[in-house]
């Protein structure tokens, strides 16, 4: 074959060009993950580093609660916390909930909706790379420079003030601003393609209607995302002006407006709670139905609720400032619109349970992770009506209340839902299941450690505890629930210790698991796992929803479940290893270019915080090169398919 | 098989009845420590009104979530597939009705909710009608807050507001004076002011000023902070609230204005030659500090270094020797700097004895201080 090739390059040896980074070739080893353009092992990437950076957060937690787990700490000085708190948000916001969203995305939707892969995979590359390389640049800014520590919100004048001023020390806030700008070019890059493969490469007859939520829950992320992201990027980039090139966006005394800040962070900031909540929805509403061999219940309310959340999530930005001086009229209108998002986030929970009702509960991991979130967010809801009333609110906002709410609905409900996703999808991922005598243990502390931190605090901000204070003094009655939330957090410790052992278990023992070890509901479950680089030997042709549980099963007069007859009924296995067409399937090929255009991102970044132009310069002309690489560049390997037309 | 039925519905009814008495007991009337800071122990009306409108709406709440968890419980214990049971479920894909009422019930307890809700926050908007209404500039600085009574007194005074019990309190919340020059940036970050017991909080935003109303029913002490994150010591900005009866008010006003007297006066200007502790503080009454807060009667305070710690000879001492060793101020700006160097922790000590017994309305001995 080689010299085949050999000599036609002689032949034709005008073609044959000098290249620079020419086409990777490895397909095992590092260099196959770091050019791959396959959705999946990008999926498993992201999942993979969403989790380190989980665990990173997780030990700023630890921290952060060994400090107050007494009055007058002394474990971190003022400084230390403050730069820990702030990377705990950012962390679990930025580098793990928007991350790990994109990994179940990246794996998932193509094959629920039946396609090869991502509409732009190199996009798909870029936007990883974007967020490892971002991800690694804020954490470096521990070591070089000083830590963020201004807040996830990072609000200005605080941290907008020249640095001359001394109100935040060290070059965390321009690490923070720069970062994110940084993240959010990722994160709009993977909405982009998430966006264009869910409308235009649904496989034939798989109708917006016949959709899996997940799949509609991730189209109404990937639209927030992309919307959400400009405001904030443009409030970051006068951050950044006004710190370092003495700007005055947000200096009152120039005549600059710091609550324009605030608005341009939560018009983002508020749509981002839903970017992270509704991928965990998506989650819990495929689970459901599976461990209850029920259908979802109300999927035409389910999905249109979660497109009213995503309209609404855009009308309720100010309920975070009902404390700013926005006056009666601004604050009574985002109380009541506030309000009114309960009501979709209500209908969905309603329905989950109504999917439940009348099933045959199969208890798995899964499954209790997926129950654990409709209880636990529930009470983050719940709360989260409760700031709705604005003068109630005025008590809440800024205390461990809300740090109560939003745990109650992100790591409640989010984390809850990501590890219930785990546990489901697992097999069809990594081709053996996750041990579930572990998991059950790891999700029974979780419960017990999550509610024995964040409960309490519910109590500590209505008995006045304030957030982000890195300490609190003796004799306020503080000290015992406090106490609570820190031996809860070391418990959640243990719970994510039980799944790390979980994951080296299962994966030393791995037992190869079917295509479709759940007795499952939709097309992902019909390929083998872990699925071919192609996913499906022939594009499926859906014809309903739940497309493979049709495959299977039919309904009786009575509504009841009738498994067809072997001979009607599709033997998932065999068309699941069915072998490919030889020639048809033209997977895209893997690249370098991403690779290099997302390398010069923080390499402009370090110049901009450091505001060396060279450095900066150095930075530009790596991402322009990577992109003129990539322009050149065509997205499959014209020789490989040429020789194989040639010969066929 | 019934026997482990059993069983899950006990737990599930202990767990129900250990969270109700768990709910019950934290959140009835005037609940939680009573540590002055409690939203819980509302002491003036403003704070009352805020947790009479919260109650209801928390008690539905309560209801919701128990419905909701027990009810994700029950389906998930109650319809659990048993070994052997291999009868199908009935597959059901929706009940129109259903869904229309879990729509629309939520809805109309909501609607129920917003009107008190909107009325409430009309009513805390409201300027107080009340004549007497004690009127107060707050301004928040970088970790204290300066106070300045905007009536006849005009006293100035620091981390310390004394109001009269039973009078409506309306306070201007404001950022420091712009600072001026080509390269001055020093013009405040945003704080919020808190007094749980009294009202609910409202921030201070540089460029603005904010209208925020207080009352306390009763003489006696209330504490609050800082709850917008502002930096280092955000969690060392701290207030307290002192309500007099209205007699004693005036009678504290009226000893606020009194300048020191000749002899203390003459003994602060010695200090200050030597230590320029007039260039940030202020020793007259009505004359705020530069840049610190008026000490004009610090001994009459109860509280030092925005009430981080309680004023007593020795907390007292070492903040003037080494504030920066009490307290996180940073490196940067206008910070009180330390004097380790400056002065013996003796000369720190005869300071403080100044402060503390000389310059009180009342002078007040000290067992560590020559009287």
């Amino acid at each position: 074959m080689t010299t085949v090739e050999d000599a036609h390059a002689l032949v034709h040896a005008p073609t044959r060009r000098v290249r620079i980074l020419e086409r990777p070739r490895a397909t095992t080893g590092v260099w196959s993950w770091a050019t791959t353009i396959d959705h999946k092992k990008i999926a498993i990437m992201y999942g993979t580093l969403a989790l380190v950076f989980f665990l990173a957060g997780g030990v700023e937690a630890l921290l952060i609660r060994l400090q107050l787990a007494r009055p007058d700490g002394t474990v971190l000085t003022a400084a230390r916390y403050n730069e820990l708190f702030t990377m705990h948000g950012t962390t679990m916001v930025f580098l793990v909930g928007m991350p790990i969203a994109a990994a179940f995305g990246n794996y998932l939707i193509p094959l629920m909706i039946g396609a090869r892969d991502v509409a732009f995979p190199r996009l798909n590359m870029l936007g990883f790379w974007i967020f490892a390389l971002g991800g690694t640049f804020l954490y470096s800014s521990f070591l070089l420079g000083g830590a963020p520590n201004g807040g996830w919100f990072g609000y200005a004048p605080l941290t907008s003030t020249p640095l001359s001023a001394g109100y935040l020390p060290g070059r965390g806030p321009d690490y923070w601003s720069v970062g994110l700008i940084m993240l959010g070019i990722g994160s709009v890059a993977t909405a982009v393609n998430f966006l264009v493969t869910t409308i235009n490469l649904r496989a034939p007859g798989m109708t917006m209607m016949r959709l899996p939520v997940f799949v509609w829950m991730m189209l109404v992320v990937a639209f927030l995302t992309l919307f959400a992201m400009p405001p904030v990027t443009a409030a970051l980039i006068m951050v950044f002006m006004d710190r370092n090139f003495h700007t005055n966006f947000f200096n009152a005394a120039a005549g600059g407006d710091p609550l324009m800040y605030q608005h341009l962070f939560w018009i983002f900031g508020h749509p981002e709670v839903y970017i992270l909540i509704l991928p965990g929805m998506g989650i819990v509403s495929e689970i459901l139905p599976v461990f209850s061999r029920k259908p979802l219940f109300g999927y035409a309310i389910v999905v249109f609720s979660g497109i009213a959340i995503g309209f609404l999530g855009w009308g309720v930005w100010a309920h975070h400032m009902f404390v700013s001086g926005l006056g009666p009229v601004a604050t009574s209108a985002f109380g009541l619109s506030t309000m009114l998002i309960a009501i979709p986030t209500g209908v969905k929970i309603f329905n989950w349970l109504g999917t439940v009702w009348g099933g045959a509960v199969r208890l798995t991991t899964a499954m209790l992770c997926a129950l654990g979130f409709i209880a636990q967010f529930t009470i983050g809801g719940l709360s989260g009506v409760m700031h709705s009333i604005v003068p109630s609110d005025t008590q809440q906002t800024d205390t461990y209340f809300v740090v109560a709410h939003f745990h109650y609905v992100l790591f409640g409900g989010l984390i809850f839902a990501i590890f219930g996703g785990f546990f489901y999808w697992w097999p069809k991922v990594f081709g053996y299941s996750l041990n579930e005598a572990m998991g059950k243990a790891c999700f029974w502390l979780l419960v017990i450690g999550f509610n024995l931190t964040f409960f309490p605090m519910h109590f500590l901000g209505f008995e006045g505890q304030p957030r982000r204070t890195y300490t609190y003094p003796a004799g306020m009655g503080w000290d015992f629930l406090n106490m609570l939330a820190t031996i809860g957090a070391f418990v959640i410790a243990a719970a994510v210790t039980v799944f790390l052992v979980d994951v080296v278990f299962s994966y030393v023992r791995r037992e190869p698991a079917p295509a479709d070890p759940w007795d499952a509901r939709t097309l992902e479950w019909s390929t083998s796992s872990p699925p071919p680089e192609y996913n499906f030997a022939e594009i499926p042709v859906v014809s309903h929803r739940d497309e493979l549980w049709h495959r299977k099963y039919t309904e009786d007069d009575e509504g009841r479940l009738v498994r067809l007859p072997s001979g009607a009924a599709v033997d998932v296995e065999e068309q699941a290893h069915a072998p490919a067409e030889p020639h048809g399937i033209h997977m895209p090929s893997p690249s370098y270019w991403p690779l290099v255009l997302a390398l010069g991102f923080p390499i402009m970044g370090y110049g901009f915080v450091f505001k060396n132009w060279w450095v900066l310069a150095a930075g530009i002309v790596v991402g322009f090169f990577g992109l003129s690489g990539w322009g050149i560049e065509p997205p499959t390997e014209p020789d490989e398919t040429a020789h194989e037309e040639a010969h066929s | 098989m019934l026997d482990r039925t059993h069983r899950l519905r006990r737990a599930a009814l202990v767990a129900a009845a250990g969270l109700a008495v768990v709910v019950l007991a934290s959140c009835g009337e005037r609940t939680g420590p009573d540590n002055e800071q409690n939203a819980l122990r509302p002491a003036g009306p403003d704070a009352r009104k805020i947790l009479d409108l919260t109650q209801p709406f928390f008690w539905i709440a309560v209801v919701i979530g128990a419905f909701v968890l027990f009810g994700t419980i029950y389906v998930a214990v109650r319809f659990r597939a048993r070994p052997g049971d291999d009868e199908a479920p009935k597959q059901v894909h929706g009940n129109t009705i259903l869904e229309v009422g879990w729509t629309i019930v939520p809805a109309l307890i909501l609607a129920v909710m917003a009107v008190p809700t909107v009325a409430t926050i009309f009513d805390l908007a409201k300027d107080p009608t009340d004549p007497n209404t004690l009127r107060v500039t707050v301004t928040a600085r970088q970790w204290w807050w300066q106070f300045h009574y905007d009536d006849a007194s005009n006293i100035e005074t620091a981390n310390e507001l004394h109001i009269p019990a039973g009078t409506p309190v309306v306070l201007t919340l404001q950022g420091p004076p712009p600072c001026s020059g080509e390269n001055c940036y020093d013009n405040g970050v945003i704080h919020s002011f808190w007094v749980p017991e009294l009202g609910g909080k409202k921030d201070v935003v540089p460029g603005r000023s904010h209208f925020l109303r207080l009352e306390a029913d009763e003489p006696g002490t209330y504490l609050g902070q800082c709850a917008e994150y502002c930096g280092l010591a955000h969690a060392d900005m701290r207030v307290r609230v002192v309500a007099h009866t209205p007699a004693e008010f005036r009678a504290w006003q009226q000893r606020q204005q009194e300048p020191l007297r000749p002899a203390v006066a003459a003994k602060f200007d010695e200090y200050n030659q030597q230590y320029g502790c007039l260039a940030c503080h202020s020793a007259e009454p009505t004359k705020p500090g530069a840049a610190g807060p008026n000490l004009t009667h610090l001994g009459d305070r109860i509280g030092l270094a925005a009430d981080k710690y309680r004023l007593t000879f020795d907390n007292l001492w070492k903040w003037v020797w080494d504030a920066p060793g009490r307290k996180p101020t940073g490196e940067f700006g206008q910070r009180m700097p330390s004097f380790k160097d400056r002065m013996t922790q003796d000369q720190a000590k005869e300071i403080a004895c100044f402060l503390l017994t000389e310059t009180a309305t009342q002078p007040t001995t000290h067992p560590e201080c020559p009287s």
